[in-house]
């Protein structure tokens, strides 16, 4: 039992003891119940002394099983029941390991219990031998078990009821520490001892009271140098000699020491963190060539909109907070949006710190870097200083007068040499005569078919017109009233003059009108193979120039003599387009505009003296300096330019006024003035000034922009020219009329 | 026939470039290590004017760089580091796999390291250069001195670089040339002259950083290391300017008295020194101790004419600014706990302004709450609960537009609760045509007030009141005075800018205005121009009609921004009225 005792009085107990086959398995079954533990142990100890033979038997179980260890468990076991009571069997106990005297020890114990505490009768030996079994076994049964006789234990009468038990609970003053033994079914009143010893259980510490649980270790190998070896072996004869194997070694490390093999140990450099005056030496160390270095440049300082606090025009409202999220990245203007806070607390940290930071070292580290000339100009600068317009008068500068009466294109105008008439024709198919000071129309030749141009004889004795109209050539006599008697009966002259011999010859028909025609003043008819597109008088009244623009023919070009009603086609090749021809007003040239260039012919020596390449696409029209060497010609692409013909067959100056088409370019016969009519509907006078010294270029000074014909059609201003005398400019528009500005 | 025949791509332009892959061969480098080597050199691509040329006719992407940069790449000492490095990496895996640790720890202690002294020395070849490039350096470090000290980058360099960022921040306040200071929404902007330099760095607001994914690190710390060099150079040769010890020492007057405050919150005392210093309260030791700080008097030269005039001129300036320096002396501020402290304390200690914060809240505070002589207490919470009544309790943004303004501003519009005054950059310089804002007007005009004293006091007076009005809100008939000022000032604005844009106004046609000789004599002039401007050439055209769409498209925003701000004022107006 004093092994039941060992194994439950803490974790301690060896495992032979509790393993053991019977006994040992018993207190581990009972464990599960608190209450059994105390009772059980309790109980052990009247049972010990009620019976040797069960212990002496207990004994020879554990004799069996361990000797060292399970006497050593018993006799600390056994050690509060005993101790205390008397030092003598303690002794005994310590120094006796046989069960034998454990046994005596235990039943002496057990006899001073009975003195005082059992009142039945002592001698019968009712020792149960059913063994270390869990006692409900014999629940269901009268009895509780056998004794040494193999008789049956019977369970004690059960006379008491509750009363009694009440009773003596309320009487007996030992009842608190009255137990039940359940091996014999019998109460026991529990010693002093023994409820010392549950209580001390019951609250965890051990049983022992005298057991020190915190003593002090013994450390048998220190770090201590003892006195006494702990093996007491001779040492080797190696350890007095030196070692070969070492010497092998050392001397091999020698060797790569000295052949540099190995590399004694680098003293720290630990200079990298220390700073010094850098800069100390003015002397430059190596310095790279920086002629080409390009600095980096510098984060662009933060505006308004950056603060976090912002003015609130700064801030976006939510069309352009959308718009900005639309955009691309590289496309903002701004890379955040400017944000409000009302206080300094409220600002959060910026998401996107990091990334500009890194962006910023890419671009230091890998951006291409090139030095951007930035212009900083005055644009004021930029614009050429010229000579004030009003110090280039007279030019025409305002419309004084509107010429009414056509009905559609008026194509074509042209002033009478004397200045006091204006011709013009049109789409309508009527030729009309105004008179430049009222402004009244004062004849009307109404042709059948549109008149493609109308050109006066700028010659002062004759007075004549000629009229393109499909492929007929017409010359036309003023009224009566436009010239003098002198000037009528010379012109008359010339054409009633008869000469056959040129009449009826080659492409061209010469016929005398007649009739109807007669009476409209309509006097000589020149019949051309193709419709004819513009016609143009020489200086002296005698040659009409008639263009036929046609891509294939060589004819396109044909020259008439009024005087001798002869025609003749000058060219024999086909040169290109010819878009419009012009007389030299001085020396014997012709010139011919092709659509890309323009031709200088001799008509003297019969040959081409200069081609004139200009950058125009399609050339209009052209127009011949008085002086005779200067000629400006404007085309289709807009541009007017002007050719200096002595200087180069390029031209002098390109001027790109207009922003549409140039339609119609003139010179003034006696100022220095030139204008260009274009479809954008208006009329740009310039002042160009030809000096008689060659070295000077010509001075040229766009000086009044003139407007005031509607645009009809897209068509603008399609004529344009000057009065002969005064410093006034007609221009004549696709909305029917003509206007003159003085 | 004769002669050699010439072949393509072996002359000119071809000659002088060099692809980036055939730079990095030639170099005998991996990418990474040539990238660093640029960075630490500061080699960047050229961008080669013909690049079909340079390129060999292919039209493909490539990056060029000078072959003479490459060639000068060639003999930089640190090439043999990276190559070294890159042997001792490959011997250390070796011996990792073999599991040889006694020739790891050999190999670690002979780890090749090297230093950038000489690379400093020679992309910046004086002082001023160094200084010259030192706005990214201030910026890189200032942000790696906010990082955390996990991971991204090695705990030494957050060290080292809010040593270098402590130390400059110390120099700055003992030379006191801060200049400006901006509230971003990015993060602080200040801008500081330094030997005639003006340095501009930010530093972001004091938050944990989310390291983005799509940065490289690597390039970073590579600038970071040459940054942190560079500093710790330039910081040594400016102490040593200003006869300050370097490695900066706190004063021993000031030291002993923060000493005795915080003895025992720092185990060592080495760990507690940055600490004191980055507080940036107590002034640093110096070489000489007794020298006073000179007053720089301009020498007098016999002068006559406009040179005296230009002399005066300059003299006032120097006043001013020597006045703008000592804007805070006498004022003692107190730091609330929600404020920025570093930042405040930076500002305030430039201008000569006492300092101190709660002593919890960090190291080297100077003096509690509860002392009577604090001026300003800087607050930015909405409400106090007990308030001492002589000292003003303002927002911090008032601290930062003083130092913007050059002047003491009234301290009503930053009280706490009020509404704040819009806080302007002081980077922003308007030229003639640009919008600018009315605040930007107010304080200008102020700043002229004091110069002339005798009105602008009543002005101020005035301005004083008028605020004082809008936050009483009380009275009707105050209301409507301040309404009509504030159209007067509307009016006034009006007309600064029409005056402002007068260049363009004459390009326009005016007003309906019948017979008026002056008009007629304009418009003659713009015809006159107009037709000038026809006979420019086509280049010259080009470029002036460049100039002019720029012009325009300037004054376009500008009056897109008025615009907005009349609306917005309109608003307000509206509101207030409804209000009432």
């Amino acid at each position: 039992m004093a092994a039941t005792g060992s194994s439950t009085r803490a974790s301690k107990p060896s495992p032979g003891s509790e393993s053991g086959p019977g006994t040992g398995d018993i207190p581990r079954k009972r464990c599960p119940e608190p209450e059994s533990e105390p009772q059980e142990l309790l109980g052990a100890g009247p049972a010990d002394g009620q019976d040797d033979d069960t212990d002496s038997e207990e004994s020879d179980y554990s004799g069996l099983e361990d000797s060292g260890s399970d006497s050593d468990s018993e006799e600390t076991g056994s050690d509060p029941d005993s101790g205390e009571e008397d030092g003598s069997k303690e002794a005994s106990e310590e120094t006796g390991d046989e069960d034998a005297e454990v046994q005596t020890e235990k039943n002496l114990n057990l006899q001073k219990n009975d003195e005082y505490q059992q009142d039945s009768s002592d001698e019968e030996d009712i020792r149960n031998t059913v063994g270390n079994i869990p006692m409900e076994w014999y629940a269901d049964f009268p009895h509780v078990g056998y004794d040494l006789d193999g008789k049956k234990i019977l369970k004690p009468l059960r006379s008491k009821d509750e009363l009694d038990a009440f009773l003596d609970k309320m009487e007996d003053p030992d009842f608190w520490r009255t137990v039940q033994d359940p091996q014999t079914g019998r109460d026991v009143v529990l010693s002093e001892q023994q409820v010392a010893l549950v209580k001390r259980l019951q609250k965890g510490q051990f049983g022992d009271i005298n057991f020190n649980e915190h003593e002090p270790s013994v450390d048998f190998f220190s770090y201590d140098v003892m006195i006494h070896p702990v093996t007491n072996r001779p040492s080797d004869k190696r350890s007095f000699i030196p070692s070969l194997i070492e010497k092998e070694k050392v001397s091999k490390l020698v060797h790569a020491i000295k052949m540099g093999l190995i590399k004694p140990r680098r003293s720290q450099d630990d200079s990298k963190g220390r700073y010094y005056d850098l800069w100390a030496s003015e002397e430059q160390g190596r310095v790279r060539d920086l002629r080409m270095h390009v600095p980096a440049p510098r984060v662009p300082l933060p505006g308004h909109e950056e603060s976090y606090n912002p003015p609130p025009e700064y801030l976006m409202t939510p069309e352009e907070r959308a718009v900005w999220e639309q955009q691309d990245p590289e496309d903002r203007k701004l890379a955040f949006v400017p944000r409000k806070f009302s206080s300094l607390r409220q600002v959060p940290a910026f998401e996107r710190f990091i990334h500009e930071r890194f962006e910023r070292c890419l671009d230091l580290y890998l951006c291409p870097r090139q030095r951007k000339m930035r212009v900083n100009v005055n644009p004021e600068d930029l614009i050429p200083k010229l000579p004030r317009p009003r110090d280039l008068q007279p030019f025409p500068t305002t419309q004084s007068m509107v010429y009414l009466g056509h009905e559609g294109l008026v194509r074509s105008i042209s002033p009478s040499p004397c200045g006091q008439w204006l011709l013009s024709g049109g789409d309508d198919g009527s030729a009309r005569f105004w008179e430049v000071s009222s402004g009244r129309c004062v004849k009307k030749v109404e042709v059948c078919g549109a008149i493609k141009s109308a050109v006066w004889n700028p010659n002062q004795g004759l007075s004549l017109v000629a009229l393109a109209v499909g492929s007929e050539v017409l010359l036309v006599t003023p009224p009566s009233t436009a010239a003098d008697k002198q000037v009528v009966t010379a012109t008359e002259r010339l054409l009633s003059e008869e000469v056959e011999s040129a009449m009826g010859e080659g492409p061209v028909i010469w016929s005398n009108a007649e009739g109807e025609e007669l009476l409209h003043g309509i006097r000589i008819k020149i019949q051309h193979p193709k419709p004819v597109s513009q016609v143009t008088w020489h200086s002296k009244g005698d040659y009409v120039a008639a263009v036929m623009p046609d891509h294939s023919s060589h004819l396109q070009v044909l020259i008439h003599q009024v005087s001798k009603r002869r025609s003749q086609s000058p060219f024999s090749k086909n040169k290109g387009l010819v878009q419009s021809v012009a007389f030299h007003p001085i020396r014997p040239y012709f010139l011919l505009a092709t659509q890309r260039s323009v031709r200088i012919y001799n008509l003297l020596k019969q040959e081409l003296s200069k081609k004139l390449q200009g950058n125009a696409k399609w050339i209009s029209s052209i127009a011949v300096h008085p002086g005779g060497d200067n000629v400006i010609c404007g085309s289709y692409d807009c541009r007017l330019s002007w050719f200096d013909l002595d200087l180069s067959t390029k031209p002098y100056k390109t001027l790109r006024h207009h922003r549409r088409a140039v339609r119609s370019v003139a010179f003034h016969r006696s100022y220095p003035l030139f204008a260009s009519a274009s479809d954008d509907g208006s009329v740009i006078v310039c002042h160009g000034t030809v000096f008689s010294d060659l070295l000077q270029n010509p001075l040229i000074v766009p000086v009044k922009v003139l407007k005031g014909h509607v645009v009809t059609h897209d068509l603008g201003v399609l004529d344009v020219t000057f009065h002969p005398s005064q410093p006034w400019v007609f221009s004549s528009g696709a909305d029917g009329t003509i206007r003159l500005f003085t | 026939m004769g002669g050699l025949q010439k072949k393509k791509f072996e002359r000119g332009s071809a000659t002088n470039y060099i692809t980036r892959n055939k730079a990095r061969k030639k170099l005998q480098l991996s990418l990474p290590d040539f990238r660093r080597l640029c960075i630490l050199k500061g080699i960047y691509p050229h961008e080669p004017k013909h690049k079909k040329k340079v390129n060999k006719g292919s039209t493909a992407p490539r990056t060029f760089y000078l072959l003479k940069d490459i060639r000068f790449l060639l003999h930089e000492p640190i090439v043999g580091k990276f190559r070294e490095y890159k042997v001792f990496v490959r011997k250390l895996k070796k011996a990792y796999a073999k599991i040889e640790w006694s020739d790891v720890e050999r190999l670690k202690e002979n780890k090749p390291t090297y230093k950038l002294d000489h690379i400093i020395r020679e992309r910046f070849p004086t002082f001023i250069d160094a200084l010259r490039d030192i706005d990214d350096a201030l910026c890189m470090c200032f942000l790696f001195s906010t990082f955390a000290r996990t991971g991204k980058c090695h705990v030494q360099t957050i060290q080292l670089c809010r040593r270098l960022t402590v130390e400059w921040m110390n120099y700055v306040i003992a030379s006191r040339c801060l200049k400006k200071v901006f509230l971003s929404i990015k993060g602080i902007y200040y801008q500081a002259e330094v030997m005639g330099q003006l340095i501009t760095w930010l530093v972001p607001y004091q938050f944990s950083h989310d390291h983005p994914t799509d940065v490289d690190y690597r390039v970073m710390a590579t600038f970071t290391e040459l940054y942190t060099t560079l500093l710790g150079f330039v910081n040594f040769r400016l102490y040593q300017s200003l006869n300050l010890v370097y490695p900066p020492k706190l004063d021993s007057k000031s030291e002993s008295e923060i000493n005795e405050q915080n003895e025992e919150d720092y185990a060592m005392s080495s760990e507690s020194y940055l600490e004191k210093l980055s507080a940036l309260s107590a002034s640093l030791a110096r070489v000489v101790s007794s020298v006073e700080e000179e007053e720089a008097q301009l020498d007098q030269f016999p002068t006559e004419g406009e040179d005296m005039e230009n002399m005066e001129a300059r003299e006032k300036e120097l006043k001013q600014e020597e006045k703008a320096k000592k804007l805070f002396e006498g004022l003692k501020f107190f730091l609330n706990r929600e404020v920025p402290r570093e930042s405040l304390a930076f500002v305030i200690r430039s201008f000569g302004g006492e300092v101190s914060w709660d002593k919890s809240v960090c190291i080297g505070s100077t003096y509690e709450v509860t002392d009577e002589t604090i001026t300003h207490q800087i607050v930015d919470r909405p409400s106090v609960d007990n308030q001492y009544i002589n000292r003003f309790y303002i927002q911090p943004q008032w601290v930062y537009d003083c130092v913007n303004a050059k002047i003491l501003l009234p301290v009503e519009d930053y009280f706490i609760g009020v509404t704040l005054p819009p806080h302007l950059s002081p980077f922003v310089e308007e030229k003639e045509g640009d919008y600018v804002p009315p605040e930007k007007l107010k304080i200008v005009a102020m700043q002229q007030g004091h110069k002339s004293v005798t009105e602008d006091e009543e002005n101020e007076d005035e301005d004083s009141n008028e605020e004082a009005e809008e936050e009483e809100e009380d009275n009707d008939e105050e209301e409507e005075e301040e309404d009509e000022e504030e159209e007067e000032n509307l009016k006034k604005l009006e007309e600064q800018r029409s005056k402002g844009k007068s260049l363009q106004v004459k390009v326009t046609p005016g007003k309906m205005k019948v017979e008026n000789p002056a008009r007629l004599e304009q418009e003659e002039k713009a015809e006159e121009k107009r037709l000038a401007i026809m006979m420019m050439k086509k280049k010259e055209k080009y470029l002036y009609d460049k100039i002019m769409f720029g012009k325009k498209r300037k004054v376009r925003e500008a009056n897109k921004l008025a615009a907005k701000r009349k609306a917005h004022d309109d608003a307000e107006k509206a509101k207030k009225k409804a209000r009432k």
